[in-house]
């Protein structure tokens, strides 16, 4: 069987996946929209709760680690497969030091008594428990996305160290570098919209 | 052509490599093994389905009402409607027939991804087994009927949760399926197969692909959202902590109205291939056809809140969504009218798969204008909730995609198996199936515009007959159903060789010997006409 190869098919089987994935968070944006027109203040108070120091930081890693994915894939493109791994190994790294600083983060919630049927919560007016509601749900489905990622791009490494992806044949690390800016886009989302609401 | 096939030589249905028999099967990733696993699969549950349907029919006459106590009641509707939808209407002609012909119709060896394709079927088998678990453990059989409505979902004791997950690992399959064939129809059509010249089936599967891609994620964070709700009680749903059920119904129904056009567009993609192979001539108004596929899939997007309009929507909403409703019809019905022409002094030459095709455009008729009906306000709200929307789903699904779907089984079958299954046998199916449907169906119209509720455990007398009347035709319906399938099954196993092109047909599938090679072609065709060109033989040549 003659080897069939598509490199322009599978990066439109991608981007088409991307689209699924925009639409899955689509949906939770629809929910957020809807609840912060019914609850503005209740929102703008709620907001505030949120360390935004940590929501910024966060950004920032998350915004490096997909330069060094680009970066990365431009080694790839430039033959120097060293970089290209070093650069990938970055990324995987910056994403568990995101998910550290997350987790950092919710278990400060946690310890506040903020977490969804608890006690304190329930004595929230409706409107912030529908914005901390939001905001677990939200932050922990990216924050799966983000092991998703890493575990794509883990894959990947794998595959460079055993010679499956080259500089001849490069198509998966491009497809998923485009998953992992996706999720960067996504956080880039999130953050005005939880941590800079107040 | 080749229709001189040699009985030792049953083409891909032959064992290759070093697997025999049924893990050959289960780790093929040849698209018309993957049809064919779809196939059975998805005609088992069917019947799990038809056997629910019929014992939640038996128990509305008084002899029986005693089998089943309101709770499973509630139960069998729920159960009923998860298998028919997610197992086998919606997965339905694409999964079937897309898979085995999409390829073959566009003059390629495979799908774009068939490992992928191999992976969306072990999806779905996952997500059957989830949705079967779901009814015998925690909580017992979910009781909230197929829509999950918040906040009754959110609060029931039944096990929702794992229903529900089930439903969308289902969702991912289908949402898989999509990717996989739109990418296929975009990348690798033969040489000269223009978008122009691709068969309509192909075209209903590239619409029904996109409304997969963009409307089943909603579904999926919508599920996510309700598993949330009930293990962690994050409250979006809940009105009790701020939330709003009225959220949920919109989120369902952004993809679950979506989803009926996933679940016809392909049967009258089907029937678009059978009307102009059985009638000799060319289908009537192509373009308009491909067309109206594509603007079903748009302006379908933009309805979903016609399910809503006794819910509480602002009357501004509702006027809206009433126009975009009766918008819709307008390219259901231009395929109508373009089947119909077809037939239009053509030659026609009545064979099984004709006469399925028939009954289903008249049965979508019905199906289709009762939902008109709807679509306006003052009739909607008296007949909201009441067997008359019970009737019309099922003349639009059952009547509409189930029929086409028998229709093009058995315009395909001969293909797909190499054999050739008795047409008196299914003709005679037909008539138990036609009678008992209408029997079923219309009766429910006819109870709903009385006034009887759907989902009810018991009735009032007064709708006792009409009742009576409708429980005897699930029976011939459900006889039919069975002299349908045994046919088939028969023929499947032991029927007579079929040639490679019984019907006469000029689209692609037919210049194949019955059943195809492995990788189908030989040689990858060169195209230089459209698809229904009888006189120049087709895409014969």
């Amino acid at each position: 069987m003659v080897e069939h190869r598509d490199d322009f098919g599978s990066k439109l089987g991608m981007w088409l996946f991307l689209v699924t994935e925009i639409l899955l968070f689509g949906g939770l944006f629809i929910a957020y929209s809807y609840m912060r027109a019914r609850y503005p203040v209740e929102f703008h108070h709620a907001g505030a709760e949120l360390n935004a120091t940590l929501g910024v930081t966060n950004t920032f890693i998350l915004l490096t680690s997909s330069l060094s994915m680009a970066l990365g894939i431009v080694a790839m493109q430039r033959g120097q497969e060293l970089w290209s791994r070093i650069l990938v190994g970055c990324t995987v790294l910056l994403g568990l030091v995101f998910l550290c600083i997350k987790g950092i983060e919710w278990a400060a919630k946690f310890h506040h008594g903020l977490y969804p049927d608890s006690a304190r919560i329930l004595t929230l007016p409706q409107g912030e428990r529908i914005f901390f509601g939001l905001y677990f749900s939200m932050t922990g489905l990216h924050g799966l996305h983000v092991i998703a990622g890493m575990g794509v791009l883990s894959v990947m490494l794998v595959m460079m160290l055993r010679g499956r992806i080259h500089p001849g044949q490069y198509t998966l690390l491009e497809n998923g570098g485009l998953y992992w800016h996706l999720v960067d886009v996504i956080w880039i989302f999130l953050l005005p919209l939880f941590y800079l609401a107040a | 052509m080749n229709s001189s096939t040699t009985s030792a030589d049953l083409g891909f249905l032959v064992d290759e490599g070093p697997r025999r028999g049924l893990m050959a099967w289960l780790t093929s990733t040849d698209h018309k093994r993957i049809g064919i696993l779809y196939l059975w699969s998805m005609l088992a549950f069917f019947m799990v389905g038809v056997g629910v349907g019929v014992l939640m029919r038996l128990v509305q006459l008084d002899t029986f009402h005693h089998l089943v106590t309101a709770r499973t009641y509630n139960a069998l509707f729920t159960v009923h409607g998860v298998i028919m939808i997610f197992l086998f209407v919606v997965p339905g002609l694409p999964a079937v027939f897309g898979n085995f012909f999409l390829p073959i119709l566009i003059g390629a060896k495979d799908v774009a991804f068939p490992r992928l394709n191999l992976a969306s079927w072990y999806f779905y088998i996952a997500g059957a087994i989830l949705a079967l678990l779901s009814l015998f453990t925690g909580g017992g059989a979910p009781d909230t009927g197929w829509t999950f409505y918040a906040p009754f979902s959110l609060q029931t004791g039944t096990n929702v949760t794992l229903a529900v997950f089930a439903a969308f690992i289902l969702g991912f399959s289908s949402m898989l399926t999509g990717i996989n064939f739109i990418t296929t129809i975009h990348r690798l059509r033969a040489p000269g197969m223009s978008w122009f010249r691709m068969p309509l089936f192909c075209w209903s599967l590239y619409s029904t692909s996109w409304i997969q891609i963009l409307a089943t994620p909603v579904l999926a964070i919508t599920l996510i959202l309700v598993m949330l709700e009930r293990i962690f009680g994050i409250g979006i749903f809940d009105p009790t902590k701020g939330g709003d059920p009225l959220l949920y119904q919109h989120l369902f129904w952004i993809y679950s109205h979506p989803a009926v056009y996933i679940m016809i567009l392909p049967a009258m993609g089907a029937i678009s291939e059978i009307m102009p192979t059985f009638s000799r001539k060319p289908i009537f108004g192509y373009t308009a056809i491909a067309f109206s596929s594509m603007s079903i899939a748009g302006v379908g997007s933009l309805v979903w809140a016609h399910h809503m309009f006794t819910s509480g929507m602002s009357e501004f909403a509702n006027m809206v969504f009433s126009l975009l409703t009766m918008i819709v019809a307008i390219p259901s019905a231009i395929k109508v009218f373009n089947w119909v022409s077809t037939l239009y002094k053509g030659s026609i030459d009545v064979q099984p798969p004709l006469f399925y095709a028939l009954t289903f455009i008249f049965l979508f008729c019905i199906g289709g204008l009762t939902g008109v009906m709807q679509g306006a306000l003052s009739i909607n709200v008296h007949v909201h909730d009441t067997y008359f929307i019970v009737g019309h789903f099922h003349y639009v699904m059952f009547g509409g995609t189930g029929f086409a779907f028998f229709a093009a089984l058995l315009y395909w079958f001969p293909k797909m198996f190499g054999r050739m299954y008795s047409k008196k046998l299914i003709i005679a199916a037909w008539f138990p199936l036609f009678v008992g449907f209408n029997m079923l169906y219309f009766g429910m119209l006819v109870l709903g515009m009385q006034g009887m509720p759907r989902r009810y455990f018991e009735h009032l007398p007064m709708f006792h007959a009409g009742h009576q009347v409708v429980t005897v035709g699930s029976w011939l319906l459900a006889l039919g159903l069975v002299i349908y399938l045994v046919a088939l099954i028969w023929a499947a196993r032991k029927g007579p060789r079929a040639e490679g092109n019984p019907w006469g047909g000029v689209t692609l599938e037919w210049t194949l010997p019955s059943p195809p090679i492995k990788e189908n072609f030989e040689e990858i065709p060169v195209i230089d006409h459209g698809p229904y060109e009888f006189r120049k033989g087709g895409h014969h040549g």
